[in-house]
Parts: structure tokens; sequence; C-alpha cells
């Protein structure tokens, strides 16, 4: 498939919730409205794209923005040797998007680490608990205003 | 009568035959391991300071090597390690983790494990080297041929 069609394509077939498109140094980028992710996604993973693999699942916390958290999908198409980024944005109050288990079953454990990590939650998710931190943490210890050097030891310490 | 006995002090005699036959249990959690291999195996051989059997049961050990970076979540684990190692019993922190958390200034590692257990010899380095870990072997030994016996293996509080 030739440069830069994947993004056209998207374009073309959701105009609306394609909110900007690009290809810094090569990796094709694209920010979409949240709502749109699951009609989005199922359209990729379908021939003639192919986008049979997420790579990654993953978040970042812009604390000056009014909408805080945004996701990053990396996904990956065997068939053409190809790469996608989808990016969304999440306001702080209203966290929430669509979880991707129905499509990889390997987003179960990385929605939990964006759970666990930032405090996103993910909507239909099968089992959405803390994956790296106890369950008695307080706190998800990625966003920026966690304090840096705040500890939640288990067991009280000698000093 | 000559030549039928020999003096010497118990507390002496104790420490010289306890820092030649430690017998230690390695906590490997991290990249540390490797150099603990290192040190451990043929090529540098710590069996020739007496302490080459590694027992894989802290309740058969004197010594404990903890190797690497301990996690919040790790901590109860190698405390109760700690606790079911029978007297007498010492702890080395390997690497710079184990002294001061290292590198890993945040939520989710300890600040060396002093703050959980308490520690005889720190070896630092990321990794130590296998002649510091020697090193490190020579001065508990040191530490264990000076110190005061407690034979009646009382309890030591931590």
């Amino acid at each position: 498939m030739a440069e830069k069609t994947t993004l056209e394509a998207l374009k073309q077939k959701f105009p609306e919730y394609v909110v900007e498109m690009s290809a810094p140094f090569g990796d094709e980028t694209v920010v979409i409205r949240k709502e749109a992710l699951f009609e989005i996604v199922d359209f990729l993973r379908k021939p003639p794209f192919d986008f049979q693999m997420l790579l990654d699942l993953t978040c970042v916390d812009h604390p000056g923005r009014s909408d805080r958290f945004e996701m990053v999908y990396h996904l990956f198409s065997l068939a053409s040797n190809r790469r996608l980024r989808i990016k969304l944005s999440l306001p702080e109050q209203a966290a929430v998007v669509g979880s991707l288990v129905r499509f990889w079953k390997n987003a179960n454990w990385l929605e939990r680490e964006v759970f666990d990590m930032f405090g996103v939650r993910f909507e239909g998710h099968p089992d959405l608990r803390r994956l790296f931190m106890n369950d008695a943490f307080e706190g998800h210890p990625l966003r920026k205003d966690y304090p840096l050097r705040k500890r939640q030891p288990l067991i009280p310490l000698r000093k | 009568m000559q030549g039928n006995f020999i003096t010497t002090k118990l507390n002496a005699m104790l420490g010289w035959a306890r820092k030649f036959s430690l017998f230690h249990y390695p906590y490997v959690t991290a990249c540390c391991g490797m150099e603990y291999m290192s040190a451990a195996c043929a090529h540098f051989d710590i069996d020739r300071f007496g302490a080459g059997w590694t027992r894989f049961s802290p309740r058969q050990s004197d010594l404990l090597l903890v190797v690497g970076t301990i996690s919040q979540k790790q901590a109860p684990i190698l405390r109760t390690v700690y606790d079911q190692m029978t007297e007498p019993k010492w702890v080395i922190a390997f690497g710079a983790c184990a002294v001061s958390g290292g590198i890993y200034d945040n939520y989710a590692v300890v600040q060396g494990v002093d703050q959980v257990i308490p520690v005889d010899v720190y070896i630092p380095g990321c990794p130590p080297r296998p002649e510091m870990v020697l090193d490190g072997l020579l001065k508990l030994q040191e530490k264990i041929q000076q110190q005061k016996q407690d034979w009646r293996w009382q309890k030591r509080q931590p």
C-alpha cells in the first residue's frame, strides 16, 4: 500500500472523528475522538489495512491541558509491514475509554497497567484490577502530581 | 602432659570456626545476580574462603546475600526469609540497589535493605566487581572473628 493511504482512507471514512493527522519521521499518527475508537479500530483490523496486531497501548499525562490524559495505541500490520499510531485525549473528570479486549486479548494486561499507573478506566474490561502495585496502594504513581518521594511500604520500616 | 591439650579462648575459636564455614543464601532479584554467579563459581571461587556452600533454604544458612533491587512488594518476603534463618546470622547488601536503592529513587523500591533487615557489610557498585565481593566477604570474616560470639544462641534484636 502506498505511503499515506491509511491516513487518507481514515480521513475519508471518518471525517468528523479524525482530529489531526501527521507522519513525523515516517511514523503515521492519527489523533481521533474517543467516541469512534471501536469503529476505527474495527475498520483498520480488516483488509485491506490488516492491522491485526496491537503492539502497545499506553498513556501520557499532560497536567496543563484541559484534556489531561492522552491514550496512545500502536498497531502493526503483519500483511503489509506497516505501523500506525492512534492517539486520543481524555478529560481528567471523565478519564474513561472503551476497552480493546474485545479486539485483542493482549489489551487486557496493557489496560490494567494503564489503569494502575494513571487511573484511566476502561469500559467493558473483564477484570480491571491493578497490575503492578499492591491492592492497598493509594493513588496512581505515574501521574505527574504523584509526589516524587512518596513511599507506601507494606511493612513498617526500620528507619 | 606435654602435647595433650591446647589452650585457646572459646570466643576466638568459635569466631574462627564460624568465619570459615559460612553457608550462604543468595536472595537474587536482579542483574547483580550475574556478578554473584561469577564470584561464586570456579573463576573467582568464594569456596577458597569457606563460603562455597550455597544453601537454597534460609533455615540452613548463616549468611544472607541480598543481591539486587528490593521493591516494596518484595520487602515482606525478604523479612520472612531473614526471620527464618537460625542464629547466628549475617547479612550482606550486594550492589547499589540493595545498599541504597541505587538509581531507583521512586515509589516502587525500598531505599536500601537496611530499612527492612539489619545489614553487616555493604558492597556498593553497579554491579560490584567479583573482587569487591571477595573483599566484602573478607571484611565480614574479620567482623565475625572479632565479634562477641553468642554461642548460646541468644536472639539478636533486629
